[in-house]
C-alpha cells in the first residue's frame, strides 16, 4: 500500500526510492520465510498440543507415547519436523525441533549435552556455508527461538530449569512458556509468573526481551507491545479439539465445571504468545544472527584458528574473485 | 444365650500385638436385642471397646511423597479439614527446594465426635526435585525402617511401656504428576522399592488439569503400568482376608485407584452452600463433588473405611516382616537394648 503522505510522482524532487520497502516486501514474500523453533520441556507439559494449536496443524500425526519403563533407558533425542505454511500468499517454512526425553530420566545430568550440541552444530554448519564459495543458497537451520516449558505444577523454576537455561541463554533466544495453564487460578498464575521472573533475575538468566515499540509506531501497537512485555512468561492452554461454547465452535477443553477457550484472552495468554511470535519472528532471527551467531563465530574462530576454507581462499584469491563475479551475475 | 463366635478384636494394636483376625461381629455399636430369650450382654464389649478407643485416642501417621508443587500439603489439609501440614507450620512457599531429601514430621491432635486422633504428617521435601534423583528414595526408606526399629526396641524391652508410641508410617500417599502420558521413571523406581515396606496409595495430583476422557485414559494407563511392573499398592491383593474384602478391594483396585484428586483449603459459595473449591474464570471446581474429582473417594477410603486396616497391615505385615528379618539377622535373638541412663528414664 502506498502511504498517503507521499507526494505524487509528478512533483519535482520526487526520486522514487521511497518505494523500496515495498520492493523488499514483495521479494520477501516471493522468497518466503524460514524459521526454526526449538521446543524443550519435560514430557507431559503440553508442548505438542501447544505447537499444533499455534500453527493450526498436526505436526505429530503418528505419535506413540512411551511408558515409564521405556523412558528409563532413553536418552534425549532431537527430532526435527518441517512444515510449509502458506497464508495470503506468504510462505513460511517452519521447522520445529523437538527434544523428547528431556527431563524424564531419574538422572538428568546429561540432558543438555545433546541439545547444546545440536544448536552448536547448526551454527557450525552456517559458519561453514557462510565462509564457503557458493553462498547463494545457504540454508539457515539455526535455532531462532527456544520455547522452554516450565511446569505449572511447581512453585517456580526447578534446578533443572535453571541449569539448562543458563547453559543455553548465550546460544539461543529463550522464551519461557507455562502450558496447561488451566490448572492455575488467575491469582496462582500471577504468583507463579512473578516467582519465575524473580528467579530468572536472581540466577542471571538472559531470556529474550521484546524490543520496545519504535516511537513512530501507532498507539495501538505500542500498547500491544507493552502488554506483551508484561505478560512474560506466557501462561497458555493448547487444544486440538473444537468445543461448543456460547453457540459457536471454539478451540478449547471441556471440563465438568466449564469450558476453557484457547483463544479467549481472559482464559489464558495463547493469543499473546502467538502474536508475539508472529510479530517478532523477524526480530528473533535478527537477534540470532547478530548476537548468538556472532558470539559463536567469534568464539569459534578464536578457538579453532582459521577455517580451512579461508586458507584456501588466500591461495586462490583471483580465481575466487572471478567466481564471485559470476555468482553476482 | 446365643453363642457368639467371638474372635479377639485386633484393635489397640499398640498394647499387645495380636495376629490379624477378622472380627465376625460388626463394628457398629448394636442396640440391645430384646428378642433374645436370655440376654447376657457380651455384645456390649463392642461398646466398651469403642468407649476405650475414644478415651485413649489413636495414632495415625501419614506420609506424603511427590515432587514439589503437586499439592501434597494442601491435600492433607483438605483430608483432615485442618491445618495439619508443613504448609501451616511456618513453611513459606517461597522457600527454596532443598538440595537433598528431607524428612519433616509434624504432629497435631485433632478431635471429632469425641474421638481424639494424634495425626502425624510426614513430608518429604526435595524428593524428585533435583537434576540427579538417583536413589532419592533411600532417606525415605531409611526413615520408615527407623520407625520399625524404634517400635521393635520398645517391644523387646524388659520393662516396656503399656502403650508403645507408634511412629510407624501407616500410609504413604504417592503423588503422580498429571501429565496425561504415563508414569515417570522415578515413580516406578520409588514405588517398586517402597511398596515392600509401607502401604502405598498412589494418587493423581492436581487432577483438574485433565478432562474426563483424559482422566479415564490416564488412570487406565497408570494401572496397567503398575501391574506390568509388579507394584503392589494398598490394598494389596495378597492381604485380602475373605471374599467380602476381595470383592470390595477389587473394585477399588481396578476401577477407582489411583484416585484423581484436587485439594483446596478455600471455601466458595456454590448454589447457596459453602464448598471447598478452586475458582477459575470458567467455573468453580468443587473438591467434594464426585463429578469434578475423586477427592471424596480418597477421603472415605483412607479415613472412613480403611484407616484401621491401614494400621493393621502396617503392624501385622510390614512390621512383622521387618521384625523377622531383624531377629534372623541377630541369630533369632531380639536386639539388646543397653540400659543407659537415657532410656532407663524414658521407661519409667
Amino acid at each position: 500500500q502506498q502511504p498517503a503522505q507521499f507526494t505524487s510522482p509528478e512533483t519535482p524532487g520526487y526520486v522514487g526510492f521511497a518505494n523500496l520497502p515495498n520492493q523488499v516486501h514483495r521479494k520477501s514474500v516471493k522468497k518466503g520465510f524460514e524459521f526454526t523453533l526449538m521446543v524443550v520441556g519435560e514430557s507431559g507439559l503440553g508442548k505438542s498440543t501447544l505447537i499444533n494449536s499455534l500453527f493450526l496443524t498436526d505436526l505429530y500425526p503418528e505419535r506413540i507415547i512411551p511408558g515409564a519403563a521405556e523412558k528409563i533407558e532413553r536418552t534425549v533425542q532431537i527430532e526435527a519436523s518441517t512444515v510449509e505454511i502458506e497464508e495470503r500468499g506468504v510462505k513460511l517454512r517452519l521447522t520445529v525441533v523437538d527434544t523428547p526425553g528431556y527431563g524424564d530420566a531419574i538422572n538428568c545430568l546429561d540432558c543438555f549435552k545433546t541439545i547444546i550440541s545440536y544448536i552448536d552444530e547448526q551454527f557450525e554448519r552456517y559458519l561453514h556455508d557462510e565462509s564457503g564459495l557458493n553462498r547463494r543458497h545457504i540454508i539457515d537451520n539455526r535455532v531462532h527461538c527456544c520455547f522452554y516449558f516450565i511446569s505449572p505444577f511447581g512453585h517456580g523454576l526447578k534446578p533443572l530449569d535453571i541449569e539448562f537455561m543458563k547453559a543455553i541463554h548465550n546460544k539461543v533466544n529463550i522464551v519461557p512458556v507455562i502450558a496447561k495453564a488451566d490448572t492455575l487460578s488467575l491469582k496462582e498464575r500471577e504468583r507463579l509468573k512473578k516467582r519465575i521472573l524473580d528467579e530468572i533475575e536472581e540466577h542471571g538468566i538472559k531470556i529474550y526481551h521484546l524490543p520496545d515499540a519504535e516511537s513512530d509506531e501507532d498507539e495501538d501497537f505500542k500498547e500491544q507491545t507493552r502488554l506483551l512485555k508484561t505478560s512474560i512468561p506466557f501462561c497458555v492452554v493448547g487444544s486440538n479439539q473444537l468445543i461448543e461454547a456460547k453457540g459457536k465452535k471454539v478451540r478449547g477443553r471441556l471440563y465438568p465445571w466449564g469450558v476453557v477457550e484457547v483463544e479467549n484472552p481472559e482464559h489464558n495468554d495463547f493469543l499473546k504468545l502467538r502474536t508475539m511470535l508472529i510479530t517478532h519472528m523477524q526480530d528473533l532471527q535478527e537477534v540470532t544472527q547478530d548476537l548468538h551467531y556472532e558470539n559463536f563465530r567469534s568464539e569459534r574462530l578464536k578457538r579453532g584458528g582459521r577455517l580451512k576454507i579461508e586458507e584456501e581462499e588466500e591461495v586462490n584469491k583471483d580465481q575466487i574473485l572471478l567466481e564471485k563475479e559470476a555468482e553476482v551475475r | 444365650a446365643v453363642p457368639v463366635e467371638g474372635k479377639n478384636e485386633a484393635a489397640m494394636s499398640e498394647l499387645v500385638p495380636e495376629p490379624r483376625q477378622k472380627p465376625v461381629v460388626p463394628m457398629k455399636p448394636m442396640g440391645i436385642n430384646a428378642n433374645l430369650l436370655g440376654y447376657i450382654g457380651i455384645d456390649t464389649i463392642i461398646e466398651q471397646m469403642r468407649k476405650k478407643t475414644m478415651k485413649t485416642g489413636f495414632d495415625f501417621n501419614i506420609m506424603v511423597v511427590g515432587q514439589s508443587g503437586l499439592g501434597k500439603s494442601t491435600l492433607v489439609n483438605t483430608l483432615f479439614k485442618s491445618q495439619v501440614s508443613r504448609k501451616s507450620s511456618g513453611w513459606n512457599r517461597e522457600e527454596k527446594i532443598p538440595k537433598t531429601v528431607e524428612i519433616k514430621a509434624i504432629g497435631h491432635v485433632i478431635e471429632e465426635g469425641g474421638v481424639k486422633m494424634k495425626l502425624t504428617v510426614i513430608d518429604t521435601p526435595g524428593f524428585g526435585d533435583q537434576i540427579n534423583n538417583e536413589n532419592c528414595w533411600e532417606p525415605i526408606e531409611k526413615y520408615i525402617n527407623e520407625q520399625y526399629e524404634k517400635f521393635l526396641k520398645e517391644e523387646v524391652n524388659i520393662a516396656r511401656k503399656k502403650r508403645i508410641p507408634d511412629t510407624r508410617v501407616h500410609c504413604c500417599l504417592y503423588f503422580i504428576s498429571p501429565t496425561g502420558h504415563s508414569l515417570r521413571p522415578l515413580d516406578l523406581e520409588f514405588m517398586k522399592h517402597l511398596s515392600k515396606v509401607v502401604n502405598i496409595i498412589p494418587v493423581i495430583a492436581k487432577a483438574d488439569t485433565m478432562t474426563l476422557e483424559e482422566k479415564i485414559e490416564f488412570k487406565q494407563r497408570v494401572r496397567k503400568e503398575l501391574e506390568v511392573n509388579g507394584i503392589e499398592f494398598y490394598p494389596q491383593k495378597e492381604f485380602d482376608e475373605d471374599l467380602e474384602d476381595k470383592t470390595e478391594n477389587d473394585k477399588i483396585r481396578q476401577e477407582s485407584m489411583p484416585f484423581a484428586v484436587v485439594g483446596s483449603d478455600k471455601e466458595y459459595q456454590v448454589n447457596g452452600k459453602r464448598v471447598l473449591g478452586r475458582k477459575t474464570p470458567w467455573g468453580i471446581i468443587e473438591v467434594e463433588n464426585l463429578t469434578h474429582c475423586e477427592f471424596a473417594l480418597l477421603r472415605d477410603f483412607v479415613i472412613r473405611t480403611h484407616l484401621q486396616d491401614l494400621k493393621e497391615v502396617t503392624h501385622n505385615i510390614h512390621y512383622e516382616t521387618y521384625r523377622a528379618k531383624r531377629l534372623n539377622d541377630n541369630g533369632g535373638l531380639p536386639p539388646m537394648t543397653v540400659e543407659t541412663e537415657e532410656n532407663h528414664e524414658s521407661n519409667l
